[in-house]
């Protein structure tokens, strides 16, 4: 499905010149991104308090947790989408909100939930659009944007696709050319929220080993929010479970996924069991009789 | 399934520097200001006294007569100009508040920034029985106050841009309710001056009105474009544009300010022609068939169709007879309900 | 496309309280109450107060006092408050649901519009001047506008979007002549200026009496509709698979909202947005039910309309503000706030 890259190291990105020994020496903590202590609130409603967060460099971090747990709302704060009320999300050592706009683009990329394809535009436009911050008036197209957003539509498979309308694509081309996108915006850092909603199986695991790639061979970090335990057991380096906007657990997939631990985050009982493909733990919830039986 | 072939050309220095077009929207930008040029021209020349292309081009030039260097210097030129100038911030300010609502009937006629200038006309025509500059201030200060009024009532950690289109109709509404109640208020002779000026006309405009929107339209003009690229992006959503390193709000509220300027300042001048905020835009996008805002193609248009309406209206019915308002709501009416009938037949709505 | 925050925002709803029902009935007989005691306030109040006991000599004991003649003609224009009111109301919210667009009221299709164009044609070529010949030439333009846009922009499977489109296009040609009529011709002008703002002041007997008969049948058409619009409020496909015939009700609906307004703005004028603001008003404490918000729509939208129409009697004592543009007046500010209190998601 996606091609491989000729030599695996074209899309990869380049590190920022301007932040070189003079963020190295501001840096308080080991990790690029991280959330200290945020509350993060939609007008009066508080959604976490006193949430604090480390995304390990070159990671893939996932996000899971019940619905409204706040795994999304934490992902926009990640992503300075959401000012926290308290606290602060430093990247690269300084607080995301005070760095400029561009800079902040040209290391972190998002894939928000929602995005809206203007009409009438081609899918080379769309994922040319991602060149945005590498670009000002005077420097509108160069050739290391064009070859950038022929190498991310490569990557994505929808190279093919280039002069048709966005609009007319399925669901799951649709996500990929909003990736391709996002991986055109070449960042160190890629934040996706619930990439694979929408998506049939196929189509979500063409996505998640699309990230897997990323994550592997271009040594990007990555942080994901993922309805599907399974699917974040297989594919994360390091989980982080959330149930009421507090951490639960956090760690390999390995090491903290237990049928306990799903119980308490999900209120579910189950079985934990070795994927046969890859070792990694696989929930398997309990039978409904056996549910039924216990909660009664 | 449709595929598209954008004809974009690049041009690139050693340097590094490299400006992008689309050669469509560069041909159709040229089309309509040679279109709109040949309009001018042409109305220039008509009138009680017509003269011919070739004697305004040449009076243009200083060789004219004297009887047709005033006619067309001091009468006719500053109208035409008004025309122009007013057509391009209409087109500019609808093109930049529908890109910012993402709404193609966020236009300053829907949000009550006309009908809030008409109440400042109306103010000084009825209450205070002021003069035609008088009017053109009043009408300037109504546009504005409503402006800001309605951005900061939509303002809610950020203007969204539905809200923006709500309470721009909540505002408009109101500012409808007091015309009405002026009107009703005015004797019969001010309330035929007031819906003269209500239509939008171009009748009498002079070079003092020239030169103050000339003005504004040389300082927002270049400071809108400079912001284009940001707002281009803002069409995917202020997430979308938010992660790609464009300050939306900042963005956001500088265009609003610049729309609103423009728009007032238009309406001052020539009163609240309809419909050319609503269609300039879109007819510049059919026509460019590209998406994002299309700014200097919403310019042209406006332009275009300003100026041709106001011929159009003193050819069917005779100079001064109709004011050029009249033609451009007909004429937005008939293009949506083309719009509709196309659309349908297309399966597209 | 506009929802843009998160799921776990949308996600919470309040359970239903088991006792709604019985709060909702009781709220729509509090309505009630007060739709009475406006009336009544209605009836008492003008440039001349009239004490309660003389309001209740002039309804129930006609002598032909001083005080019962004002009585008299208070009594037909709050009649005619009464009934606009209601079906401005009901037209709004069956337009809101019809389209699925909370904007939607009757301007915005076009009825206005050829309301006014239908008064201006009557004056200017028929030589009409008084309220009582506007009447069937503003419900014959308002009834006509409506089957055009209908047939424009619905006929075949109408969207909201077409329909809306398909009135502003209808209302921006209608105006254009309008202000051409209005600018040629002074008396068209001097009647016109009156007319559109909209007011109850010129109620007679005459006037309900030709109205009545369409506002009777549009209310009890659009009340009946309530059940198939909640089903198209979900949307085309799944309104098909409860078994809601779409065509039909939509077809319906757009007849008892056009009959509804058109008779209301024959009748006084076009009046601006108690369509458009009661059915807010009242979702916000009935829930997107119809079968709630018809009725709510129906008894609040007369107090709208007659409390500014008093309001409009005291404000500018002894002239009087007319009530279209009290309406206005009250209602753009509230619809802003409503505006603004909802969240994004909801918008």
């Amino acid at each position: 499905m996606t091609p491989e890259p000729e030599d695996g190291s074209d899309l990869s990105v380049t590190p920022e010149s301007d932040e070189s020994d003079e963020s190295d020496s501001k840096r308080s903590t080991v990790n690029r991104l991280s959330a200290e202590n945020v509350t993060l609130a939609y007008d009066q409603r508080v959604i976490a308090e006193q949430l604090s967060v480390e995304i390990p460099d070159n990671s893939f971090t996932v996000i899971v947790g019940p619905n409204a747990c706040g795994k999304s709302t934490l992902l926009r704060a990640l992503s300075r989408m959401l000012r926290p009320s308290q606290g602060r999300v430093l990247l690269d050592g300084q607080v995301i909100q005070s760095m400029p706009a561009k800079k902040v683009a040209r290391t972190l990329g998002l894939l928000p939930q929602s995005s809206i394809a203007p009409d009438g535009i081609t899918v080379g436009d769309l994922v040319g659009r991602g060149r945005y911050p590498h670009q000002g008036i005077l420097r509108q197209w160069s050739a290391e944007d064009e070859r950038v957003v022929q190498e991310s539509m490569a990557r994505t498979g929808v190279a093919e696709l280039a002069d048709r309308y966005v609009d007319e694509l399925s669901g799951g081309q649709r996500q990929r050319v909003w990736i391709a996108m996002a991986l055109a915006q070449q960042t160190p850092l890629l934040l996706l929220d619930e990439p694979t909603t929408y998506l049939d199986i196929q189509h979500q695991i063409d996505v998640l080993d699309l990230c897997a790639e990323l994550h592997e061979e271009q040594g990007r970090t990555l942080v994901a929010v993922l309805h599907d335990l399974n699917h974040a057991a297989r594919y994360a380096t390091h989980l982080i479970a959330l149930k009421g906007g507090r951490v639960v657990a956090e760690g390999a997939p390995n090491d903290i996924v237990t049928a306990e631990l799903v119980e308490e985050v999900f209120g579910l009982r189950c079985q934990i069991i070795d994927d046969p493909e890859t070792g990694t733990p696989l929930v398997v919830p309990a039978a409904r009789k056996a549910r039924v039986t216990t909660t009664s | 399934m449709r595929t598209a072939v954008r004809n974009t050309r690049t041009l690139r220095t050693p340097g590094g520097l490299s400006v992008r077009a689309d050669v469509r929207v560069l041909a159709v930008v040229g089309a309509l200001l040679l279109a709109t040029a040949a309009a001018s021209v042409v109305l220039i020349g008509t009138g009680d006294f017509p003269i011919s292309f070739g004697d305004v081009l040449r009076t243009l030039a200083g060789n004219g007569t004297a009887g047709q260097d005033f006619i067309v210097n001091e009468l006719r030129l500053p109208r035409v100009l008004v025309g122009l100038l007013v057509g391009a911030s209409l087109g500019l300010g609808g093109a930049l508040f529908q890109s910012v609502s993402r709404n193609p009937l966020g236009s300053p006629d829907v949000l009550g920034l006309s009908q809030g200038a008409t109440s400042g006309a109306l103010v000084v025509i009825v209450l205070l029985s002021g003069s035609a500059a008088q009017v053109t201030v009043g009408a300037l200060i109504g546009g504005l106050v409503t402006g800001l009024a309605i951005y900061l009532l939509a303002w809610k950690q950020g203007v969204h841009g539905y809200r923006l289109v709500l309470v721009g109709i909540g505002v408009s509404a109101v500012v409808t309710a007091v015309n009405g109640y002026l009107l009703t208020k005015a004797d019969l002779v001010d309330a035929t001056r007031a819906v003269v000026w209500m239509t939008g006309s171009l009748d009498g405009r002079d070079w003092s009105q020239v030169w103050p929107l000339l003005a504004l339209c040389a300082v927002l003009v270049p400071l809108v474009l400079a912001n284009a690229r940001g707002l281009r992006m803002m069409e995917m959503g202020d997430d979308v544009s938010n992660a790609l390193g464009v300050r939306v709000e900042r963005v956001r509220m500088l265009l609003m300010v610049a729309a609103v300027l423009l728009t007032a300042a238009a309406t001052a001048a020539a009163g609240p022609v309809s419909f050319v905020a609503l269609t300039a835009p879109q007819l510049a996008r059919r026509l460019t068939r590209s998406p994002g805002p299309n700014l200097v193609p919403s310019l042209s248009m406006g332009a275009a169709l300003l100026v041709t309406a106001d011929w159009a209206s003193q050819r069917a019915f005779g100079a001064d007879q109709l004011p050029v308002g009249v033609v451009t709501g007909v004429l937005g009416g008939v293009y949506l309900l083309w719009l509709l009938v196309t659309e349908r037949r297309a399966g597209r709505i | 496309m506009l929802v843009d925050s998160p799921p776990e925002q949308r996600a919470e709803t309040a359970p239903a309280p088991p006792n709604r029902r019985a709060i909702r009935a009781l709220g729509l007989l509090v309505s009630l109450a007060i739709l009475l005691l406006v009336a009544l306030a209605s009836i008492a109040i003008g440039a001349k107060e009239l004490p309660l006991d003389q309001v209740w000599h002039g309804l129930f004991h006609d002598t032909g006092t001083y005080g019962d003649v004002v009585v008299d003609a208070r009594l037909s224009r709050t009649v005619l408050g009464l009934l606009a009111g209601a079906a401005l109301g009901l037209s709004g919210a069956v337009l809101q649901a019809l389209t699925r667009n909370p904007l939607a009221d009757p301007g915005l299709l076009g009825i206005n519009a050829g309301a006014s164009a239908a008064v201006v044609t009557a004056i200017t070529y028929f030589g009409v001047s008084t309220l009582n010949g506007y009447v069937w030439f503003a419900f014959l333009g308002a009834a006509a506008v409506g089957a055009l846009v209908w047939f424009l922009g619905g006929s075949r499977g109408a969207t909201p979007v077409r329909l809306a489109l398909a009135g502003t296009a209808i209302s921006a040609a209608l105006y254009g002549y309008l202000q051409a009529v209005m600018i040629t011709d002074d008396a068209a002008l001097n009647k016109l200026r009156f007319w559109t703002v909209g007011s109850l002041a010129s109620a007679s007997d005459s006037t309900i009496a030709q109205v009545l008969p369409f506002l009777a049948a549009g209310t009890l058409l659009a009340l009946g509709l309530a059940r198939p619009l909640n089903a198209v409020a979900m949307g085309d496909d799944t309104a098909r698979a409860l078994g809601a015939n779409l065509g039909r009700t939509r077809a319906l609906a757009m007849l008892a909202a056009t009959v509804l307004c058109g008779a209301a703005t024959a009748a006084c004028g076009p009046i601006a947005f108690v369509g458009l603001m009661v059915p807010h008003v009242v979702r916000s404490f009935t829930g997107p039910d119809l079968r709630w918000i018809l009725p709510y729509a129906t008894v609040l939208s007369p107090v709208l309309l007659l409390g500014a129409d008093v309001v409009g009697r005291i404000v500018a004592r002894p002239a009087e503000l007319q009530v279209g543009i009290v309406t206005a007046i009250i209602g753009g500010p509230v619809f802003i706030l409503l505006v603004r209190r909802r969240r994004t998601a909801q918008l």
